[in-house]
């Protein structure tokens, strides 16, 4: 494993010195596999072909970590590769799943993550995920993950992303169903500068009676920068959905957001709020009369909105 | 000590709102600014705190004139500011805003001596954002409290700090000022038409129409405010008559 991929293990995940201290993890670097460790509950299976991994999270498991960090530590590297979570019935485990991408030459670099979620009855999941581009080649850092996720009865999946500049080009997929009773919640934070673009593609389905969604993105577009943001959010059933997509705009940024609710049930209760522009000039005020100026008070509160 | 010279305030419209203000408020003193709606108090604490430049005048803090400087560089130097209308933030919790307040990593105890003077619970407040979930009572407290966490201020302005306060927690607020004036080294600028704090103050100064009609001793001036006072007439009932 080299330094870059060090570096960028510790920007995406909690990579220390020491590892992962016990849990099971995979890392992933430039396509190939950089190290990988199973647990008594956490076992993680390569895929045939190297194109890669299942893991298979033991019913029952409780307040155990997975680490599956993926890293491109120089240009001209393509990576495609398939992570399927099979999460045990009762399972309550936390997943780390960063991506760092360094470029250093002229040649792109593209990480394309197919993440596939099957969560068992009444199990619990917490997702993170860092995506971080780095490095001062000028080919493109481009990151393009898949998620998919079937959540079976009861089971709840919480996903937090993050995504803070360095990463030229970006378009994050989301697909989910959901039984009866599951809940997915969804914090996505992104933030683009340059001339980087994000877009953000979601759309669950709830099928079962009592299923939740709340999708809640936040997204700070600076200099020459462009988001879109599509949701779609299906009531199939008796269920609450809720969606927020909030924007700040910087400079000549631009944001497009395109929300969608469909109803299919009377009792489909669904909601979409939706917010772009400035960061507000009374906030701004604020924090100056506590001695903030006014650069200070800006930085301030994006990162608070991103969750920085 | 605070000292007010002919300040001025002219609204983007051509409207003079401050017409010429004159007073003077001590350090250990509480001065409490009252007069009608819509006669410019909040202009003034606005044009204090620096949120509003000054047209002319003179405002005074200490050796500091504080005329030519932003409202950044007024809080450095001691200016602290309790708005009338919160601002709501995403993101940004009661522990963010203290800590910004403060000017640096505060300890639960300190969180906690302010959160107590404003009535609230730290435990249940500390982490939650300041945002559109909190009511109207409970942001304004948390407002104030911004302003008691400047450990630093030298002159403290609050606009109208009862406004959506329940009563048991505005004893608590009349307790901290009554203890920020004990401290003797501040300047108790409040905004209010709330009798109690009118009673604690130490001087009254009554806007009206952008000027000072009267200011002087709190014991002197409140007689004077609860005698005399009319409703003004409606002009549109007496184009009608």
């Amino acid at each position: 494993m080299d330094k870059i991929t060090e570096t960028l293990l510790k920007l995406v995940s909690d990579y220390t010195e020491d590892g992962y201290k016990g849990a099971a993890f995979n890392i992933r670097e430039n396509g190939g596999c950089a190290g990988r460790q199973s647990t008594e509950n956490i076992k993680i299976e390569p895929k045939e072909g190297g194109k890669g991994i299942d893991i298979y999270v033991a019913p029952g498991t409780k307040d155990e970590k997975v680490f599956i960090p993926a890293c491109i530590s120089r240009s001209g590297v393509e990576d495609l590769v398939y992570n399927d979570f099979h999460i045990g019935e009762g399972a309550d485990v936390t997943i780390v799943a960063g991506c760092g991408v360094h470029t250093d030459g002229e040649e792109e670099s593209l990480h394309s993550g197919i993440h596939r979620f099957m969560l068992g009855k009444n199990s619990k999941v917490l997702y993170e995920e860092k995506h971080i581009g780095t490095g001062e080649g000028t080919g493109e850092r481009k990151i393009d993950p898949v998620t998919e996720c079937t959540l079976e009865e009861g089971s709840i999946l919480e996903m937090n992303t993050l995504q803070l500049g360095g990463v030229d080009h970006s378009i994050r997929k989301t697909r989910g169903t959901l039984d009866k009773e599951a809940k997915l919640i969804i914090h996505e934070s992104i933030m683009t500068d340059g001339d980087q673009y994000a877009m953000t593609d979601f759309e669950v389905s709830m099928d079962g009676e009592d299923s939740a969604v709340d999708l809640i993105s936040r997204s700070v577009a600076k200099d020459d920068s462009y988001q879109e943001y599509h949701s779609k959010i299906n009531g199939n059933a008796r269920c609450a959905g809720h969606s927020e997509c909030d924007a700040i705009l910087v400079g000549n940024g631009k944001v497009n957001a395109a929300p969608e609710l469909f109803a299919g049930d009377l009792d489909a209760a669904l909601i979409h709020e939706a917010a772009i522009g400035k960061v507000a000039g009374e906030q701004i005020l604020k924090l100056r009369t506590l001695g903030l100026t006014e650069e200070e008070a800006e930085q301030r509160i994006i990162n608070g909105f991103l969750g920085a | 000590m605070l000292k007010l010279e002919n300040v001025k305030w002219t609204a983007e419209d051509g409207n003079e709102i401050l017409k010429g203000i004159d007073f003077e408020a001590m350090e250990g003193t509480l001065t409490v600014i009252t007069g009608p709606n819509g006669s410019g108090k909040t202009t003034l604490a606005k044009v204090i705190s620096g949120v509003e430049k000054l047209a002319c005048g003179s405002i005074k803090l200490g050796e500091t004139e504080l005329a030519g400087l932003d409202i950044t560089q007024r809080a450095k130097r001691g200016v602290a500011y309790a708005f009338q209308q919160p601002v709501r933030f995403k993101g940004i919790t009661v522990r963010d805003l203290i800590e910004l307040a403060d000017g640096g990593k505060v300890e639960e105890m300190d969180v906690c001596r302010v959160m107590n003077k404003v009535g609230l619970c730290t435990q249940d407040y500390i982490d939650r954002e300041v945002n559109d979930s909190l009511s109207g009572g409970e942001i304004k407290r948390i407002e104030i409290a911004t302003v008691l966490a400047r450990k630093d201020a030298k002159l403290l302005v609050f606009d109208e700090p009862e406004a959506g306060i329940d009563l048991w927690s505005f004893n608590g607020l009349v307790e901290a000022f009554e203890e920020l004036k004990s401290e003797k080294d501040k300047v108790l600028l409040v905004i209010s038409h709330q009798e109690r704090l009118l009673e604690i103050a130490d001087q009254i100064v009554v806007i009206d129409g952008g000027t000072v009609r009267v200011a002087g001793p709190g014991k002197e001036v409140l007689p004077q405010l609860m005698h005399g006072e009319v409703v003004g007439d409606c002009p549109v009932g007496k184009e009608r008559a």
